[in-house]
């Protein structure tokens, strides 16, 4: 029950003092009357909260929207990865039914192509403008905020028409997704009024006057549609986003979201040029190629004008902040060690290994499995990140590192992508465990990781869950959903 | 280090650097030259060989994990004489144009089929997502794994010969 038990848990040992026998039967009674009194005012709050249906429109022609306003509404749609969540790999985009993991049961992501009956082919343009403000679909249900509606809560209602011409104009699919599978009482959709009461701050985005124009179309792409915070910002108990922690790294399908403020663990900062590089490209050679969740987000944002891809980075740059003395010089030597391309903490490849290397049982493993292509001369994308530039290696959580040595980088279907092997059936969990602690002391100042072993057993086993697909593309797993009339479509 | 390498079904003591991957070994000290090397960085798939029943690339697999391991090569799949099911159907479809990629990918079929005799073109094509070819025969490739799965139901007989 995640988070609910938690509190809950907390709750009785606050109440009963130390110490003090306690009569089993009074407590329960005590239970009671606060789980009466919590739901009377949950109910309460349901009343005040309460959103009536919005009418059912006809069929919509999807002739009768503006080209323009459509190509728009496609550009937004890759800014908000909309296609990531709601198509499942090989299936028809935009068609939903994506289990979408949350530490409080599995949520099913919902079919948003123009179909009439599972889809939203009856929602009106208002109907839509709502969902996105207030989290409440056409029915006046509350929907759960794995759909980041208190980010969308900031776009603004042109922005939003554009969206909804895109999503009325792509192919209707005939698709209805499970049922969620939360237990009570989080299956109790009311409860969300609750939250929203206490985590919700409706939009639109206020301009911070005092800085630039792009600054503000930045933070206006990246806090609202863009969504980073929702990966990138850590989530309280109750699953909202942490907002005095911002950016301050989170989690996304089992992969690590770093912190992208000063607290960015990047080997070489980053500015707002490597931030656009990376945005626009999928990698870049001081930091290596996007992966996991956000090789999708970079896949999406290759649809993007360079202006905008601009102001996202002049924001998150400025989010970061300027690096200390320590950090900056700490890069320019990394910068000259990987320009002279051989350095002193980058040793040789293969069987050059350093000295004092033999006692360490990870040595002659990464020198074998790694060095060839970490150690070697060809380049970004396709060549390996040397370790010493790794946000992975020199990140506080080894999950990252973890995820790619099991599972690699598989190739994308018919895109050119940055490849890598798994090493799942060749590294038992000790092996591995060894592996990284060599690269860790090796290429990072970071103190040792603990319990990798442990990391690794349950990460193989599927008991932690990842979302394994290729670098930077679109496609989720080896099946490309932007051929089914997701993203191509979008160009024209 | 001393090691000692069960290779299709024979053990092989040798003495090695712990930081040699498995394919030079296999080829250098074994002189089993089914595996190849065609890139050395794990991206291509030419030196395929299974490890306990899961497909390796042997170029990035250090030798020194590999003790206590059952390793099977394309030479353990059936001999010149004997061709086992894989090997059959590789030539009765004439699969292989250059040959350079075909024994990693007869090595990654061999770990799927012997999962699933019949498998789905889909399921094909995912198992062999990392062995790439040059000259294009894939759709015989495709042809010859069908008709590998077909030889092994219709055989029943053992799916792995021993060499030598
Ligand atoms: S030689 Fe091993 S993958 Fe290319
Ligand atoms: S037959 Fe030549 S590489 Fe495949």
């Amino acid at each position: 029950m995640g988070g609910g038990t938690a509190i809950w848990a907390n709750a009785g040992s606050a109440l009963i003092p130390k110490g003090e026998e306690v009569d089993p039967v009074r407590f329960i009674r005590f239970l009671a009357v606060v789980l009466i009194l919590i739901l009377i005012v949950a109910a309460g709050l349901f009343a005040i909260a309460w959103r009536g249906e919005i009418e059912p429109v006809a069929a919509v022609d999807p002739s009768s929207f503006n080209e323009d306003l459509v190509a728009q509404g496609a550009q937004l749609a890759a800014v908000g990865n909309c296609i990531a969540c709601h198509t499942v790999p090989g299936q028809p985009a935009f068609a939903g039914g994506l289990a979408i993991p949350t530490p409080f049961g599995t949520i099913y992501s919902t079919n948003i192509t123009p179909d009439p009956e599972s889809g939203i082919g009856n929602w009106s343009e208002e109907a839509f403008q709502r969902a996105m403000r207030e989290g409440v679909d056409r029915q006046g249900r509350y929907l759960y905020p794995a759909f980041p509606y208190d980010h969308f809560t900031l776009v603004t209602d042109e922005d939003n028409r554009a969206l909804y011409a895109f999503l009325m104009t792509r192919e209707p699919v005939r698709s209805t997704p499970p049922q969620n599978d939360l237990p009570f009482p989080f299956n109790m959709r009311m409860i969300l009024a609750g939250w929203n009461l206490l985590f919700l701050d409706k939009g639109p985005f206020q301009p911070d006057t005092a800085q630039s124009e792009e600054w503000n179309r930045g933070a206006y792409l990246a806090e609202g549609l863009g969504h980073c915070g929702a990966c990138h910002t850590p989530r309280n108990r109750f699953g909202a986003v942490d907002s005095d922690r911002h950016f301050a790294g989170g989690e996304a399908e089992g992969w690590q979201a770093y912190a992208i403020n000063a607290t960015s663990p990047a080997p070489i900062p980053w500015d707002a040029d490597s931030l656009a590089f990376y945005l626009r490209n999928g990698w870049h050679e001081w930091h290596g190629v996007s992966r996991g969740p956000m090789a999708e987000v970079t896949g999406n944002l290759g649809l993007l004008p360079d202006r905008d891809i601009a102001a996202i980075a002049t924001y998150v740059a400025s989010v970061m902040g300027e690096p200390d003395q320590t950090r900056r010089e700490r890069a320019e030597q990394l910068k000259a060690e990987i320009s002279q391309g051989q350095t002193a903490v980058q040793a040789a490849p293969a069987t050059d290994t350093q000295a004092g290397d033999a006692q360490h049982p990870g040595a002659a493993i990464y020198a074998s499995a790694c060095a060839g292509c970490h150690n070697g001369s060809k380049p970004l994308p396709f060549g390996g990140l040397r370790f010493s530039l790794s946000t992975a290696v020199n990140a506080p959580n080894p999950q990252n590192i973890v995820n790619v040595v099991l599972f690699g980088l598989p190739p994308s279907d018919g895109e050119a992508s940055a490849v890598m092997p798994a090493f799942a059936n060749v590294l038992d969990d000790q092996q591995m465990a060894d592996l990284l602690a060599y690269m860790r002391e090796r290429y990072s100042e970071a103190p040792a990781w603990e319990d990798v072993a442990d990391l690794v057993a349950r990460t193989r086993s599927g008991q932690y869950k990842v979302a394994v697909r290729p670098a930077d593309g679109i496609e989720r797993g080896p099946e490309n959903v932007g051929a089914s009339g997701g993203a191509e479509d979008a160009e024209d | 280090m001393a090691i000692s390498l069960n290779v299709n079904g024979e053990t092989h003591e040798i003495d090695v650097d712990p930081a040699t991957p498995l394919l030079y070994v296999l080829r250098n000290d074994l002189e089993l030259n089914a595996a190849k090397f065609g890139c050395g960085l794990g991206q291509c798939g030419a030196c395929t060989v299974v490890v306990d029943g899961e497909a390796v690339l042997s170029c990035v697999t250090p030798v020194s994990l590999m003790e206590g391991r059952e390793i099977t090569t394309v030479e353990g799949l059936g001999t010149i004489e004997e061709p086992g099911p894989l090997q059959a159907a590789f030539m009765e479809m004439q699969a292989a144009q250059c040959g350079y990629c075909i024994p990693g990918m007869m090595m990654s079929a061999h770990v799927l089929l012997r999962k699933n005799a019949e498998p789905s073109d889909r399921e094909i094509r995912d198992a062999l997502m990392t062995n790439l070819c040059r000259c294009g025969t894939h759709m015989r490739i495709l042809a010859a794994i069908r008709r590998a799965g077909e030889l092994m139901q219709q055989a029943s007989a053992p799916t792995e010969r021993r060499a030598g």
